[in-house]
């Protein structure tokens, strides 16, 4: 018979172990999914950041739409009407996004999130870059150490995420009283979709579905945080799904909006 | 329809080894298994494959298919085209005894480690009642057939053999996470399972989940929730601050 990989003791680096050279002997396109994640978190990665320091067409004066990458907008810098909350901070310079005070929390809520982690380690870090798959590096630590271990702060990030939605909440509401008045269009149909899936993505979180009831030993003694938790659960087994969906429905207000504002676009009119 | 399947599989020891071809008659319904043993019967009388009950019940005939941890037992042949070369080796991660057995003692090893259920003390036999949903999420842990396909795939040990000393692997920690959502369990585990046992190694790539012949939902039902509670415990000074005010030891 032949013998079309074999190899010798010297090429196994733990020769107790059966002695097979080829970091995977997987036949299918294994390399895809890591492409494929890496590709759609760097567009996401770069349009977002793009339009963070932009600073232009982030309001859609007539119809009051406001796009979540500048809510809340707090300074002086925000053009008039985008800021539903006052304006307590003053001027800001031009290389700090006009809604500073909530990105870093989204991103730190997404970069330490047990799915992001899972898409990043596997497609950006490689560790493994799929299941079966060698990983290249020559040492691993996990998340025991620094700056790793700093993951274990997802829940401030979550407490924080669930006033930020509230925000954006808020927001959509009020973009159904436009310059003339109640009326609802395209855009208020987008902003309540993109809200919608951000309280799905939020509410499905892990340290979400821990907090309300998965550290419980009984749950029998504490009926209402099981339902409660029962009802996260379910959303938490699509926690993947709603991470994409919401980056996807947060460009697509974004950009929507964006259109709107610059006039490149009219807005499509339901009522009113 | 019988066909002549093209089979490339493992042979050799701890020493050297190499992937040798065959040709197996593969019949409608069959699975990789079957034809690891007519291999056996009619050309490799001295082929070693460890097997037991064919129906991904016992765990014992885990290696790989093409590369992927696997039940031979439960891998269809239907799945492969009938042109395809089927490679199978044996776990990685566990040394090899011969051809497709490996030495998992690794895994037992592991598994003594870890104290074991604990009742409170003086709580005699029937003075007890649990609910369901208590005991729910420790049932679904219960289905491992401790098959160590998760433990295989697992890269913290198949890429490191240096840290398999620190660290248990998705099984046992799934086995401490049942110990630590049992009603009954009075054994204080959370700070064991971070230090002792490795739970900071799981980076949750959720490859033990993908390859779970059970199902078990391996890494967000037990390996997550366990970090959570390493977090209540380790990093979260809120938790910490109301544990002391309220006098509460879990709930």
């Amino acid at each position: 018979m032949a013998s079309p990989a074999g190899t010798s003791p010297a090429d196994n680096p733990t020769p107790s172990r059966a002695s097979i050279a080829p970091r995977t002997l997987r036949t299918d396109r294994w390399w895809l999914q890591p492409l494929l994640t890496t590709l759609g978190l760097a567009t996401f990665v770069v349009y977002a950041t793009v339009r963070s320091f932009m600073r232009t067409d982030y309001w859609a004066a007539e119809h009051h739409y406001l796009t979540p990458f500048y809510s809340p907008c707090l300074s002086d810098s925000c053009v008039a009407g985008s800021s539903h909350f006052g304006t307590p901070i003053g001027e800001l310079p031009a290389f700090i996004p006009l809604a500073f005070l909530s990105l870093p929390f989204l991103l730190g809520f997404r970069l330490t999130c047990y799915y992001y982690r899972k898409a990043y380690y596997r497609s950006i870090w490689m560790a493994p870059p799929a299941c079966a798959v060698g990983e290249p590096h020559e040492r691993y630590t996990g998340e025991t150490r620094l700056p790793l271990i700093l993951q274990n702060v997802h829940r401030y990030f979550f407490y924080v995420a669930l006033v930020i939605t509230l925000i954006n909440t808020y927001d959509a509401i009020l973009a159904f009283g436009g310059e003339n008045g109640f009326g609802i269009g395209l855009g208020n149909v987008i902003l309540l979709l993109n809200v919608v899936l951000l309280w799905c993505y939020t509410l499905s979180c892990h340290s979400c579905r821990h907090v309300t009831g998965g550290r419980l030993k009984h749950f029998s003694r504490n009926p209402v945080r099981y339902r409660i938790w029962t009802q996260v659960s379910k959303l938490n087994t699509r926690h993947m799904e709603f991470a994409w969906l919401t980056l996807g429905t947060l460009v697509l207000t974004d950009l929507y909006v964006w259109l709107v504002s610059s006039g490149a676009i009219a807005d499509l009119r339901f009522i009113n | 329809m019988a066909y002549q399947a093209k089979l490339r599989v493992w042979r050799g020891d701890a020493t050297s080894g190499e992937l040798q071809d065959f040709e197996v008659e593969a019949n409608e319904g069959e699975v990789v298994l079957d034809l690891i043993h007519r291999l056996q019967a009619t050309q490799t009388p001295d082929l070693a494959v460890r097997w037991n009950c064919k129906a991904g019940k016992c765990g014992s005939c885990s290696a790989e298919v093409n590369g992927r941890p696997k039940l031979l037992c439960m891998t269809r042949m239907s799945t492969f085209d009938e042109d395809e070369v089927i490679t199978v080796t044996p776990m990685r991660t566990f040394p090899v005894i011969r051809d497709l057995v490996t030495d998992v003692s690794y895994n037992y090893e592991k598994a003594r480690e870890i104290p074991s259920f604990t009742p409170p003390e003086g709580l005699e036999p029937g003075e007890y009642r649990m609910q369901q949903v208590d005991v729910e999420r420790s049932q679904e842990f219960r289905k491992c057939i401790e098959c160590f396909l998760c433990q295989d795939t697992c890269h913290v040990i198949r890429d490191h053999e240096e840290n398999k000393e620190s660290f248990a692997g998705p099984r046992f920690l799934m086995r401490v996470a049942e110990l630590e959502m049992h009603p009954l369990d009075d054994a204080d585990r959370v700070e064991a399972v971070q230090s002792a046992h490795g739970l900071g190694f799981c980076n949750i790539t959720k490859c033990c989940t993908e390859v779970c012949p059970e199902g078990i939902h391996i890494t967000d039902n037990a390996l997550i929730p366990m970090k959570e509670r390493v977090a209540d415990r380790r990093y979260d000074p809120i938790v910490w601050l109301g544990n002391k005010i309220f006098k509460r030891n879990g709930a």
